[in-house]
């Protein structure tokens, strides 16, 4: 059996709420919170980025392993707001957390779907039995332009998956993945934000490769929606994960655990799969779990995992996703604070 | 070993000096030093200066300030210790003279402290670079951790704490070379701006530009050039952990105590003995701690003695009769030197309005970091 | 501020927090040849678990340009549970939730970074654990 055998997720415990940024620049906060379904988001601390994102996600996802980390063979981070346009995150992680340095380590990319593309790499190399364990991370601390409607949603966070043989939380059973040449959403190089179609990200986009990818997987697997417990979609909005997976066959209620886009935000390359991480928290043995993220550019990749019955024994050992999310520890930033904790500003140079 | 007197004395004025640049300000004291001598030519030059690279991007001072005040040839170093560096400078003369090698020695020290932008930076390499500067930490913030554990362990109020800088800005008022030669009030304290809390801006003594510079000889040959000489009585020095956080108690700065018994012991007094102190009060809770360890008052007792008065004229020990770092100014490598001169004026009679009356032994406390190195000197009046 | 060359080499302290046990029961952070209290030069390795007790703290008003853009920020002196201390930043906490002998996380964070275009410096800070 392959799998999971460790998660973790990490939340920032700053936020800002869809309505400071609608008020900023004059649009209507509720047509934000009820169109989009975006009550608040979250924000990295002045002192957070990518790096340390993964970093505390992946001590999280340790937690529940309970393994030497120098046993984990590969590492990757996938994100699109790694700290360095040239120079890997993964190195600053591995050495923090005692893993290698006989590991392989590589960063990727590709927009929100980065995560589950190192999920996906990581998971490869342990069915293959190249090696014992692997690890793959999406984070990001994202960036939508002052006034777009992206500022609504892109947020930061992220979460950390340890695949394995032994001990296994909740084992893969199926995975598939869809791509094609399409330019819905891009960030050109030295430029700050990123820019995108607009309407053209949606059903082009967003509807057609989740559905693309989820009926395969579907089919492939020869299950129905109405065998999983649970569902989750990558989440740009709150609005179209509860399309996309209305259209698949899927119910509310299947939906509702790993739908944490309303308070969170988009965190990109963190967003499905720390949704999966909401949902492995409560989940019980047996338990089937739908997956499908969504990269604009563009790609879906899907999985079907089945929760185990060690999942009991894990759950309690690192922060749960959805205390991190509603902490009273909260921060909530005015809007001139927020431009200032994401540089959004020119500052001098010291 | 020989005797050693301080046979003259010369300083520039401590403040912005804008028109004048590192040699500048050197030579200034120096030749004042000199002329208030009798001297014309020296056998030996040592500078203080923590930072001159970063300061004044001017290494290799000691070849400098020969050149520029007509002694190319003499043997000339730099000495640092961070702020202490102007009394470790002292106590390198000390010994030369001391030991026999040399019999007329310049000291000086000196700091271009008003040319940089950043100098909570230059000041913070005086601390651990790697393990505390590199969090974050400043030199008030170390301070004022000093001030936040001592206040919590003794009760010392805010108030009282505020009543160092007041006294200190209250004798400046008689001090001519002085930075800040006005009297500040409580409210002036508490209300000034927050630094490194609990610590405030008067908390603090400033940023300055200045030089200073005593000239030594031989004790039995003081008289060839002057009769308004001292002898240095008592010299001791010592080290400290460099990091605030390895000082076991953090409310005691153990390398002023070592110091301080080493000069003590040379010097064959007591804290009793002693009719005035000239100490390193960097921050206002500095004094407090020193005047603890050099053995003026009990541990934890300072705080509440010196706002009661006992140290200023009529009290216990004067502290700090010149205004201290803080009124004064604190030129950081000049200050160990300005330190000595205030001494000097103070057992020459010399020292107008702020004389301690029947002042026969003075000290002086210069202190590097956070206690990482101290320098004291027991001076006499002849 | 630290070139790539100076941070590189501190790194096992400050991403791992390895550090060494002496005899005298003194730990250090940094590397040390010598125990500062018993002058022993044997020591055991050991990797602090990152939680401690603050002993008494600042909040920085005035920082050098480093640190400029972080104002107001708390530094704490921090004893380990291994009985080693530190210097570090607090981060993610109310400033009334700051005491002496509040107990504290240490996690990884940005310290700062070398300008636009020089290196990011990471390392320790220190949570309090409300």
């Amino acid at each position: 059996m392959v799998g999971i055998v460790g998660y973790g997720a990490y939340v920032p415990i700053y936020r800002i709420k869809s309505s400071t940024i609608a008020n900023q620049w004059g649009n209507d906060p509720s047509s934000i919170e009820r169109g989009l379904m975006l009550i608040e988001k979250t924000v990295p601390g002045l002192d957070e980025d990518t790096i340390t994102i993964s970093i505390a996600a992946a001590k999280n996802a340790l937690k529940r392993a309970r393994i030497d980390p120098k046993k984990i063979g590969a590492v990757y981070i996938g994100s699109e707001s790694h700290p360095y346009a040239v120079k890997p995150s993964g190195t600053v992680l591995i050495d923090a957390l005692g893993i290698g340095p006989d590991v392989h380590v590589a960063d990727f990319e590709f927009a929100c779907k980065a995560g589950t593309e190192a999920m996906y790499v990581a998971y490869s190399h342990v069915k293959s039995g190249e090696m014992d364990y692997a690890m793959g991370i999406g984070a990001d601390t994202s960036q939508g332009a002052p006034g777009d409607a992206l500022e609504f949603s892109a947020s930061a966070g992220g979460s950390a998956f340890i695949f394995g043989k032994e001990n296994v939380v909740a084992e893969v059973l199926y995975t598939h993945s869809y791509t094609s040449d399409t330019p819905d959403f891009w960030r050109r190089e030295y430029q700050m934000y990123p820019r995108h179609g607009g309407r053209f990200t949606g059903e082009p986009a967003y509807f057609k490769h989740i559905l693309g990818c989820g009926r395969a997987l579907l089919e492939k697997s020869g299950m129905k929606p109405e065998d999983f417990q649970y569902a989750v979609f990558h989440m740009p909005n709150g609005r179209f994960p509860l399309k996309v997976g209305k259209d698949l066959g899927f119910k509310q209620e299947q939906m509702t655990e790993g739908w944490i886009v309303n308070f969170m935000g988009n965190t990109y390359s963190g967003s499905s799969i720390t949704g999966l991480t909401a949902i492995l928290d409560v989940a019980k043995p047996g338990d089937k779990i739908f997956l499908v993220s969504f990269g604009s550019g563009a790609g879906s990749d899907g999985f079907i995992f089945q929760v185990t019955d060690k999942i009991t024994e894990v759950q309690d050992l690192a922060p749960k996703t959805r205390d991190m999310l509603n902490t009273p520890q909260k921060v909530y930033l005015d809007y001139g604070k927020y431009v200032a904790y994401r540089k959004k500003i020119h500052f001098n140079e010291y | 070993m020989r005797d050693v007197a301080i046979i003259g004395v010369g300083m520039t004025k401590f403040g912005e000096l804008w028109e004048q640049n590192i040699r500048d300000m050197f030579a200034e004291a120096a030749l004042k030093a000199m002329e208030n001598a009798n001297v014309e030519k020296i056998d030996a030059l040592y500078v203080g200066a923590m930072s001159s690279g970063l300061y004044a991007f001017q290494e290799h001072l000691g070849s400098l300030m020969a050149d520029y005040i007509g002694q190319v040839g003499v043997p000339a170093v730099r000495i640092e210790s961070a702020c202490s560096s102007g009394g470790q400078a002292v106590r390198m003369g000390f010994l030369d003279v001391a030991s026999g090698m040399h019999d007329i020695v310049l000291v000086g020290g000196v700091e271009k402290m008003w040319d940089v932008e950043d100098g909570t930076f230059v000041l913070a390499t005086a601390s651990d670079q790697e393990y505390e500067a590199y969090n974050g930490v400043t030199f008030p913030g170390l301070y004022a951790m000093i001030a936040r554990a001592y206040m919590e362990k003794y009760g010392l109020t805010r108030e009282e704490l505020a009543q160092v800088p007041i006294k200190n800005h209250k004798h400046a008022v008689n001090n001519p070379n002085a930075q800040y030669p006005f009297e500040i009030d409580l409210k002036t304290v508490l209300n000034s701006s927050m630094v490194a809390d609990p610590l405030r801006l008067m908390d603090c003594s400033p940023i300055t530009d200045g030089a200073a510079c005593i000239i030594l000889c031989p004790l039995d040959r003081a008289k060839e050039f002057t009769d308004k000489y001292v002898k240095i009585r008592g010299v001791g020095a010592a080290s400290g952990p460099i990091a605030l956080h390895d000082h076991k108690d953090l409310t005691r700065l153990e390398a002023v105590f070592l110091a301080g018994q080493r000069a003590y012991n040379m010097a064959g007094v007591t804290p009793n003995d002693i009719n005035f102190v000239e100490v390193h009060d960097c921050f206002s809770i500095a004094e407090i701690v020193v005047a603890e360890e050099l053995g003026f008052f009990e541990y934890g007792k300072g705080g509440k003695a010196i706002a009661e008065g006992q140290g200023t004229y009529g009290g216990k020990i004067v502290i700090n009769p010149s205004g201290g770092l803080k009124a004064k100014g604190h030129p950081v490598g000049a200050t160990g030197v300005a330190q000595i001169i205030e001494a000097y004026y103070q057992l020459t009679n010399q020292a107008g309005k702020r004389q301690v009356q029947n002042a026969r032994i003075g000290m002086t406390q210069n202190m590097g970091g956070s206690g990482g190195s101290c320098v004291v000197h027991i001076l006499e009046g002849m | 501020m630290a070139n790539s060359q100076r941070y590189t080499r501190e790194i096992p302290h400050r991403y791992r927090l390895e550090a060494q046990k002496f005899p005298s029961g003194f730990v250090s952070l940094p590397r040390r040849l010598v125990d500062p209290i018993s002058g022993k030069k044997e020591f055991e390795k050991i990797k602090l678990a990152g939680f401690g007790t603050i002993l008494t703290y600042t909040i920085i008003h005035v920082a050098s340009d480093h640190f400029k853009f972080q104002t107001p920020f708390a530094v704490a002196i921090i004893e380990t549970d291994e009985g080693a201390r530190l210097t570090a930043m607090i981060t993610d906490t109310k400033f009334e939730d700051i005491k002496i002998g509040a107990k504290v996380e240490l996690v990884f964070r940005k310290i700062m970074e070398e300008g636009a275009s020089g290196i990011i410096n990471y390392g320790y800070k220190a949570k309090v654990i409300v």
